[in-house]
């Protein structure tokens, strides 16, 4: 228990001591998002008609998700790509740290990353626009899943990248499309039919519409079922990212 | 009970055999030296030890814990100073060794953080970054991060690989009494020397094969004798038919032949006056680890 502890608050220190770069800067890049796509889009895009949802509230959450996910994928991979390539992974492998704990405490430094990013991005768009919060117990439990999700993700791919460009080629090439095209700057129902059916087989877009159901108390599918569904790809991401620890993939040689 | 127990242990990376069915026992208490050249599977057999590296096919123990199946017991047992010069940029010296103790289970470990700082003369550089220090200094970090839970088994990896005399001095002799203090010591270096002065027992490894296994004073035993070393300024020397019954070689400038004991020395001159060999100057050695080590891996068999 106590290396897990230790590991945890190492890959805490670790994220913290680079602040700007690891909260500061991605807050940033949210709400220069938030300012630039609410003042071009305002008025032209009708979420939830009906529900008196005003564009810039809407894009809120998506923008919290979207910092959260990318952050928990960055803490992982980069953690574990960095150690793999300076050498100094040794140092948590020769240790009696077992694969459970190894796993966790991982993940769990990236889960509270991406709270934090998350929840600051939230804050900090509460000096443009009031948000109303209908369930916090839907905000939190959807924000740990996905920084769960997006934590062992980044997981696997730290433990299989070599290099750092494989790193990259998996944040813009696979986060980054799954993210854009999940619904964080529009609502699923004003995409045609083809795209609607894209997003409907994105993870992330379950994420995001619940998330952003905590807020609203309004959805574009049942919360519930975007809660199964998304609890079912973090499972399933754990469970691989746990199997490659307990193996030793690119690990242990 | 054995600290080491490596049974018919086999590493394969792809096609190429790193470590041939070897086995070993390095007993509680014992500094044992392994030795070999480059590519001759220590690390990868050190790396199978420590966890680092998936056995393929035997077993391994320490201190009687499967190295696979009791994994947490094994690593528990085991502190390894790596060969390769590795740190964690993010963390002073204090940190690191602060953060090793946790990884190990260790909550409160300060006086023996400052001990080991102490004794490796990092007391002055705790609250440096890693960044900072020179190449020997992280040696010294690497050595005491394998130290701060007090494993009863140490593996050494090369540990004065690049280092100063000082250094290389201090760390001997902090590594002395921690052995005598009942801690077992493998080190693997490339100092013969080193392995003579402080190794009880020495393994040698051959293309991933154990070829030798003895007491330090048996294998030097056995390579009793000393070296005749010829010197001829004309650089060419042909020695005669004569000594065929001894080994022989030759050197730049010269040749050396190797005789059994002094005795043989008068013999060899003679052989030489008849063939009338010319010689500058002549070297009298007593044979040492670097000598059966050489003539080991020279030796016909074949990892």
């Amino acid at each position: 228990m106590v290396g897990f502890q230790t590991l945890f608050s190492k890959e805490i220190t670790r994220f913290l001591k680079v602040g700007f770069q690891t909260i500061g800067a991605p807050v940033l890049t949210a709400l220069l998002y938030l300012l630039i796509f609410s003042n071009a889009l305002r008025g032209r895009i009708e979420v939830y008609p009906g529900s008196g949802i005003d564009y810039l509230q809407f894009l809120v959450p998506g923008l919290a998700v979207m910092s959260l996910l990318q952050n928990a994928f960055a803490n992982t991979s980069s953690s574990i790509a960095q150690s793999k390539m300076m050498g100094n992974i040794v140092f948590v492998l020769l240790p009696p740290i077992s694969h459970l704990e190894f796993f966790l405490a991982y993940v769990l430094a990236a889960v509270v990353r991406g709270l934090i990013v998350g929840f600051v991005v939230v804050f900090a768009s509460l000096l443009f626009v009031a948000l109303p919060i209908e369930n916090l117990v839907t905000i939190l439990t959807f924000g740990f899943l996905g920084a769960t999700m997006l934590g062992s993700l980044g997981l696997i791919a730290g433990i299989w990248a070599d290099k750092f460009d494989q790193i990259a080629a998996f944040q813009n090439f696979v986060i980054l499309p799954m993210t854009f095209l999940s619904g964080v700057f529009y609502s699923v129902h004003d995409l045609p039919n083809f795209w609607q059916l894209v997003s409907y087989l994105n993870p992330f877009f379950y994420l995001i519409d619940g998330f952003r159901a905590g807020f609203f108390g309004v959805s574009d599918v049942d919360v519930f079922q975007s809660l199964i569904i998304v609890s079912a790809v973090t499972f399933a991401l754990s469970f691989g990212c746990f199997l490659l620890i307990r193996a030793g993939y690119k690990l242990r040689s | 009970m054995n600290a080491i127990s490596v049974r018919d242990v086999y590493k394969y990376f792809g096609t190429l055999c790193a470590v041939k069915g070897v086995t070993l026992d390095v007993l509680e208490g014992e500094f044992f030296g392994l030795l070999g050249p480059n590519g001759a599977g220590k690390t990868s057999l050190i790396n199978m030890i420590s966890g680092l590296s998936v056995v393929d096919s035997g077993s391994i123990e320490v201190n009687g814990s499967d190295v696979s199946k009791d994994y947490l017991r094994a690593r528990r047992m085991l502190g390894v100073v790596p060969q390769e010069l590795v740190f964690d940029p993010f963390l002073s010296v204090y940190q690191t060794l602060k953060f090793q103790s946790g990884y190990f289970g260790i909550k409160h470990n300060d006086s023996w953080i400052q001990e080991i700082l102490g004794a490796l003369g990092l007391d002055e550089k705790a609250d440096s970054n890693m960044r900072s220090l020179s190449g020997g200094m992280k040696r010294r970090v690497l050595v005491a991060q394998a130290l701060v839970h007090r494993p009863p088994v140490i593996i050494l990896d090369e540990p004065t690989a690049g280092v100063d005399v000082d250094l290389r001095q201090g760390l001997w002799k902090f590594i002395r009494e921690l052995n005598e203090r009942g801690h077992t010591i493998v080190l693997t270096t490339h100092y013969l020397e080193e392995a003579e002065s402080l190794c009880g027992r020495i393994g040698m490894l051959k293309k991933g094969e154990l070829v030798v296994v003895e007491k330090t004073e048996q294998l030097l035993q056995t390579s009793e004798g000393l070296t005749i070393r010829l010197l001829v300024s004309s650089g060419d020397c042909h020695l005669p038919e004569s000594l065929n019954s001894f080994q022989t070689k030759l050197i730049p400038g010269g040749a050396e032949i190797i005789v059994p004991n002094a005795s043989n020395v008068e013999e060899v001159l003679a052989h030489l006056r008849v063939a009338n060999i010319k010689y500058d100057s002549l070297q009298l050695d007593r044979r040492d680890l670097e000598d059966v080590f050489v003539s080991v891996m020279r030796s016909g068999k074949d990892g």
